[in-house]
């Protein structure tokens, strides 16, 4: 009777197992490793099959996945920073530099959060023109749009926070000026610019604050946010590729997650890993001296990816360049997808071949119009000397923007008379400014110097 | 059956009145949640709220006596954040050294005698007004009084203007 239990019953430690891991591993066949993803918490996040064509590398660019991978790098890294840093501005600036002299590892696991967090920036925008590119937003999936705006902007306001916490000059002064931006939003803006400064201007307040923000707030929202999102993709699956001006597919070839998925994912994440270790093993993050708010820096810069909108600041109107410009652009990205709703091109690469011409020309006519306007403002037009009696918010603000827009109506119903379609017309326009902005962000960054005066950039990292 | 209880219940019971039951306790139930939401939000704002230091910036200066600062020239103070400018007529004015276009310390430029921000280029004369744009307006002010003397400057509030005005200067009584 005794003898009958023992051989009926497996070994303890393999019933744990067994009762944790419900499915044979490795899976024994195709059957076996759709069942493994359908029972599993985390390869769940996919279907069990995925269309074949959608494997291919240069579709996706696995940008999505490798805004994941830099969300948990960035996860691992910054529950390790919380133990070395202390929020204080008596005692950030010395804890970073304990955290990179006598911190073992601590030099690299900074290194490591803060390259994270610039390329994510960058992946996520890569991302999201992937993804306009392909009309990967194409019915049902324009929500999974929205969420994917939000998640953009949690990544600039995780960058942001995190910018003041080493409480340098570098971070004191792109906050000082990041934050004054608020201050032009119309009734709002004082009271909000308070509330996230805690006061009149940035100081021990502004880093509790960013703090709470940047360890706390914006990491759960975006946990959230980023959950759902992925979740929509699951329900939704991804668009097909398929070549320009043909119909799409009647039938797509379908393969199991495990391995074709799988297997290209933990590949593209390792080699990206092996990157960013060896970049931040190399190249480390700056630390300015202390931060001195007596003394701005000549010139004070926002962080980079702000300095589009900086740039705006130097030729419009503070109103327009802080608010209504980002605003309007903003809105316009939101409800893309809806206006797209009609077109049947997702899949296909820059809408059609026509498609592909027209985004390479307006890319061109944005980058030259950028850089034409900026030299136009700088050294030939001063519109508030030429209209002295208008105030400034009309001279330097209504009249350059209304000629602006006119200029970019004009050029949509110029492309629409040479016969392009509308989902066309639409992606011109928005590879236009688009190009614009990249340009202007770039003159911020390589062609300001002393006074924000233009000058020939010296060196990219300096 | 069942369906048949169904229908003698509502035939017993007039419509009206129970819709109007349904409506008054969606109301309620409305009502009752739109309450919560703003309780909450007024409790999370208040306690969010900045928490103003006595005895820090934000409080009164004695900048000090009235002949320490000749006409024609800039006094900065480092804790109280602003510049004591004596015009060359003699009258006072302490300057806020927030650039009021995007909030930079704005330096004194003793060669040109101006206060020139170095983010943006903003120029303004000694009594706050702009010169060069892109600030929107004149340097801020703080309150200046003089008693015994003594030059004191009141940190407490920013005073914000459109254009600099000779109403904006101080002068010492006699002076």
């Amino acid at each position: 009777m005794r003898q009958e239990i023992t051989q009926t019953r497996e070994p303890l430690l393999r019933r744990m197992w067994r009762s944790m891991q419900r499915d044979p591993l490795p899976p024994r066949d195709d059957r076996g490793r759709m069942r493994l993803v359908m029972n599993s918490l985390v390869l769940h996040l996919h279907p069990s099959k995925v269309a074949k064509p959608t494997l291919r590398f240069t579709y996706t660019f696995g940008l999505g996945g490798l805004s994941l991978l830099l969300g948990g790098v960035l996860g691992v890294t910054g529950v390790l920073l919380l133990f070395a840093y202390t929020p204080s501005p008596e005692a950030a600036y010395n804890s970073m530099l304990t955290l990179q002299t006598r911190v073992w590892y601590g030099q690299l696991i900074r290194n490591l959060h803060h390259w994270s967090a610039n390329l994510l920036l960058v992946v996520v925008v890569l991302h999201m023109l992937r993804v306009f590119f392909t009309g990967g937003f194409r019915t049902p999936r324009e929500f999974n749009w929205l969420l994917g705006i939000a998640l953009l902007l949690l990544v600039v306001a995780a960058n942001f926070t995190g910018y003041l916490l080493p409480w340098d000059q570098l971070a004191y002064w792109a906050i000082t000026v990041g934050t004054s931006l608020l201050s032009y939003i119309p009734l709002a803006g004082e009271v909000i610019s308070r509330l996230l400064l805690g006061g009149p201007e940035v100081g021990a307040a502004t880093l509790t604050n960013f703090y709470a923000l940047h360890i706390a707030v914006i990491p759960l929202l975006m946990a959230g946010i980023a959950s759902f999102h992925l979740w929509r993709v699951r329900k939704d699956t991804l668009t097909v590729p398929r070549r320009a001006d043909e119909p799409p597919p009647e039938r797509v070839e379908k393969v199991t997650t495990i391995p074709h998925l799988i297997s290209r994912e933990v590949v593209f994440a390792l080699v990206m890993l092996a990157l960013l270790i060896g970049w931040s093993a190399l190249v480390n993050a700056p630390l300015e001296e202390a931060a001195n708010p007596s003394h701005s820096p000549n010139p004070a810069k926002a962080a980079w990816y702000f300095l589009g909108l900086q740039e705006l600041l130097l030729h419009f109107h503070p109103f327009f360049a802080a608010i209504v410009i980002p605003g309007l652009g903003l809105t316009a990205l939101a409800v893309l997808p809806y206006l797209e709703s009609d077109m049947d091109v997702a899949g296909v690469w820059f809408r059609s071949k026509r498609g592909r011409w027209l985004a390479a020309f307006s890319t061109l006519i944005g980058v030259a119009a950028a850089v034409g306007l900026v030299l136009l403002d700088e050294f030939v037009l001063d519109l508030p000397a030429l209209l002295p009696f208008l105030p400034t918010i009309i001279s330097n603000g209504w009249v350059p923007f209304a000629a602006l827009l006119l200029a970019i109506i004009g050029y949509g119903e110029f492309l629409k008379l040479l016969g392009a379609r509308a989902c066309e017309v639409r992606q011109a326009l928005f590879v236009l400014l688009f190009a614009g902005f990249i340009t202007l962000t770039a003159i911020g960054i390589f062609f300001r110097g002393p006074g924000m005066a233009l000058v020939l950039p010296r060196g990219v990292l300096s | 059956m069942s369906e048949q209880r169904l229908q003698s219940t509502q035939e017993n019971r007039p419509e009206e009145q129970d819709a109007t039951r349904r409506d008054f306790l969606k109301i309620a139930w409305g009502v009752a949640g739109l309450l919560a939401l703003g309780e909450g939000t007024l409790v999370g704002l208040r306690f969010l709220a900045p928490r103003t230091v006595e005895g820090e910036f934000g409080g009164v200066f004695t900048a000090g006596a009235v002949e320490d600062f000749p006409p024609g020239s800039v006094t900065p103070f480092e804790t109280g954040r602003f510049y004591l400018v004596r015009l060359e007529d003699g009258g006072f004015l302490a300057i806020y050294r927030r650039c009021t276009h995007l909030g930079c310390a704005v330096p004194y430029d003793p060669a040109s005698g101006q206060f020139v921000c170095p983010c943006h280029g903003s120029a303004f004369a000694l009594d706050g007004e702009v010169l060069n744009p892109p600030a929107p307006r004149p340097l801020d002010l703080f309150p200046v009084g003089i008693e015994d003397g003594m030059v004191l400057v009141d940190t407490g509030k920013p005073l914000q203007r459109d254009h600099a005005s000779p109403s904006d200067v101080t002068y010492a009584s006699g002076g």
